[in-house]
C-alpha cells in the first residue's frame, strides 16, 4: 500500500471499512421522537444487529437507511455516497414478508429484478438459482398462501438476494416464523454472511438471536432513542454453529445485554 | 332446497313460480298477466324481429359504452383518491352524494345538455355505474398492506410500476366487486335512460307494447332483459371468486 493511502486510512479509520455510515440522524413522527441524533457505523462484509425493546426506533432507522423514510436531520452514507432514496445497492427483507399474494414464488423472487427492467428469461434464471439456494426447489409455481411462514420468508430472502445488492436490510425477518424454522434461519444467516461478501443490517428484539448471528450488536434504548452500547463478540465465531450457544462468551454477552435491557421492560 | 330427501339444483324454486304464473295466466284473471307459455312463444317470435334486434343492438351499444367509460374512468379515479389524501378530500364527498342521489331526476337535465339520443343514454349509464366503482376501488387501495408498497419502492418501482403492479392487483377483489354492482346499476341506467328518452332501444319498444296493451311482448322483452342482467352479474361474481384466493391473505 502506498504512503498516501496509508495516511488516508489513518485519518478516517472507521469510514475505511464501513459500508454504511449513519450520522446524527433524527426523526420525529409528530411529537414522538423516534430517533435522536443517532450515529452508527456498519462494517463491510459483516452482520450488525440493531437490538432493543419494541418502539425504540429500529424499523425507523432501517427504513431511513433503505431510503424509504427521510430523516429530519442527519445523513446516511453508503459506499461513500449520501443516499436520499432507495437504490440498487440495498435490498430489504420485511417482517411480514411483503410477498405479492397474486404471484407465484418464481415471480415473487424475480420481482425485484422485474422492477429493475431485467428481461424475463434472464430474471427467471436468476430467481431459479436463489430459489434453490434457500431450499424451495419444486415450489416455483406455488402461491404464497400455500406456503408456511418459514417458507414465505425464504421467498422474501431469495427476492432480496436475487438483486445482488451490497447491503441487506432485514427487519425482524424471523419473528413471524416458528421456533424450529427460526433456528434453521439463524444458522443459514451465518453461512450467508460468510459466503456472500455483503453487509447485513439485522433488526431483532431477541437477545439470543442477536448474539448468535452478529459480528456487531448495537443496543438501542428508547426515549430518546440512542445507541447505548456496541458489542463485538470475538471468540465464538470460529467455533462452528453447533457450539456457539455453549460458548462462555455467548452466555456472558446474553446476560450482559439482558442486564442493560431489563429496566426497559414494562 | 331439498324435497323428499332429494337435493334440487340451484334455482329449481323458479319452476314453482313459473308454474304459478302459468296457472294465474290461464285463469284469465287479468290481461296484465298472460300465461307464461304464451310469453315464451312470443319471446321466440319477437327475438328475430328487426324491431327487437335494433333495440337489442342500441341497448347493448349504450350499455357497453356506458360501462366502458365507468370502468376506465372509475378505477383510476378510485385508486388515485385512495392514494392521495388531498384528492380524497376533494372528490370523496361528491362520490358519496352521487352514489345515493336519485340519478333518474338528472336524466332530463342530461337530455337538455346532450340531446335526445344515444349520447345522453350512454352518459346516464356511466353515471349510474361509476360511483360505486370509484368507491370500491378506493376501498381496495385503502386496505393495501403498506409493506407491499414499501417493498416495491425499495426495489426502485416507478409510480407507474406501483400503480399497475401493486395497487391495481391489491385492490382487484374490491374493484371487481364494485364493477359487478356498477354493471347491475348500469343495466338500470340504460333502461331508465331509454324509457325517459323513449325514442331509442327498448324505451321505444316498451312504449309501443304498453300503448297497445301487448302484454305478452312486454313480458317477453322484460324476461330477456332480466336474464341478460342476471347472467352478467353471475359472470362477474365468478371473476370475483377467481381472485378471492388472495383477497383473504393480503
Ligand atoms: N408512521 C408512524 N406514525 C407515528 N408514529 C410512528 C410511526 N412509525 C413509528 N412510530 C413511532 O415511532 C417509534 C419507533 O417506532 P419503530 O421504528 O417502529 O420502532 P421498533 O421497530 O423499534 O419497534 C414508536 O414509538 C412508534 O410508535
Ligand atoms: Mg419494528
Amino acid at each position: 500500500m502506498s504512503q498516501t493511502n496509508d495516511a488516508f486510512a489513518k485519518a478516517v479509520p472507521l469510514d475505511a471499512d464501513s459500508a454504511v455510515s449513519v450520522r446524527n440522524v433524527s426523526k420525529n413522527y409528530g411529537d414522538v421522537e423516534a430517533l435522536k441524533n443517532l450515529s452508527l457505523e456498519f462494517p463491510r462484509g459483516q452482520l450488525t444487529s440493531l437490538l432493543g425493546p419494541s418502539g425504540c426506533g429500529k424499523t425507523t432507522l432501517l427504513k431511513i437507511i433503505a431510503g424509504l423514510l427521510k430523516p429530519d436531520s442527519g445523513e446516511v452514507e453508503i459506499e461513500g455516497k449520501i443516499i436520499s432514496s432507495p437504490g440498487p445497492d440495498r435490498s430489504f427483507v420485511f417482517q411480514d414478508f411483503a410477498l405479492l399474494p397474486w404471484a407465484s414464488v418464481l415471480r415473487n423472487v424475480a420481482f425485484g429484478l422485474e422492477l429493475r427492467g431485467v428481461a424475463k428469461s434472464e430474471r427467471e434464471a436468476i430467481a431459479e438459482k436463489y430459489i434453490k439456494n434457500v431450499g424451495l426447489t419444486g415450489f416455483e409455481k406455488a402461491y404464497p398462501h400455500e406456503l408456511s411462514g418459514g417458507m414465505r420468508q425464504r421467498v422474501g430472502l431469495a427476492r432480496a438476494l436475487a438483486v445482488d445488492a451490497q447491503v441487506l436490510l432485514l427487519d425482524e425477518p424471523f419473528s413471524a416464523v416458528d421456533e424450529q424454522n427460526r433456528r434453521k434461519f439463524q444458522e443459514d444467516m451465518l453461512e450467508l454472511v460468510r459466503g456472500e461478501n455483503k453487509t447485513f443490517i439485522f433488526v431483532t428484539h431477541s437477545i439470543e438471536e442477536a448474539v448468535y448471528v452478529s459480528d456487531q450488536i448495537a443496543i438501542l434504548l428508547p426515549r430518546p432513542s440512542r445507541v447505548s452500547e456496541i458489542i463485538r463478540p470475538t471468540s465464538f465465531r470460529g467455533t462452528g454453529k453447533e457450539n456457539i450457544r455453549r460458548s462462555p462468551e455467548y452466555l456472558d454477552i446474553v446476560d450482559e445485554i439482558w442486564a442493560s435491557l431489563r429496566n426497559y421492560v414494562e | 332446497m331439498t324435497v323428499l330427501g332429494y337435493r334440487l339444483p340451484g334455482m329449481s324454486s323458479l319452476l314453482l313460480w313459473a308454474l304459478l304464473w302459468e296457472v294465474v295466466g290461464r285463469t284469465g284473471w287479468t290481461f296484465f298477466i298472460p300465461p307464461l307459455s304464451d310469453v315464451f312463444v312470443t319471446l321466440v317470435d319477437v327475438i328475430g324481429t328487426p324491431a327487437f334486434l335494433k333495440a337489442m343492438y342500441e341497448t347493448a351499444y349504450a350499455f357497453l359504452a356506458g360501462v366502458f367509460f365507468a370502468v376506465i374512468i372509475g378505477i383510476p379515479v378510485g385508486i388515485l383518491i385512495g392514494k392521495s389524501r388531498l384528492l380524497d378530500e376533494l372528490i370523496l364527498p361528491w362520490v358519496n352524494i352521487f352514489l345515493s342521489a336519485p340519478l333518474t331526476a338528472l336524466v332530463p337535465v342530461l337530455m337538455v345538455l346532450f340531446g335526445f339520443g344515444m349520447k345522453s343514454i350512454i352518459i346516464t349509464t356511466t353515471l349510474f355505474a361509476i360511483w360505486i366503482i370509484i368507491l370500491n376501488s378506493r376501498a381496495g387501495v385503502k386496505q393495501i398492506n403498506r409493506s407491499l408498497v414499501d417493498m416495491a419502492r425499495s426495489f426502485g418501482a416507478t409510480p407507474m410500476d406501483a400503480f399497475f403492479k401493486i395497487y391495481f392487483w391489491a385492490a382487484l377483489p374490491e374493484i371487481l366487486g364494485g364493477v359487478r354492482i356498477g354493471v347491475i346499476r348500469a343495466v338500470k341506467g340504460v333502461i331508465i335512460g331509454q324509457l325517459l328518452i323513449s325514442i331509442v332501444g327498448f324505451g321505444a319498444l316498451f312504449e309501443l307494447y304498453s300503448n297497445n296493451f301487448m302484454m305478452k311482448h312486454f313480458w317477453a322483452v322484460l324476461i330477456v332483459l332480466f336474464a341478460v342482467a342476471f347472467s352478467l352479474s353471475e359472470f362477474l361474481a365468478y371473476l370475483e371468486r377467481r381472485v378471492s384466493y388472495y383477497a383473504a391473505s393480503r
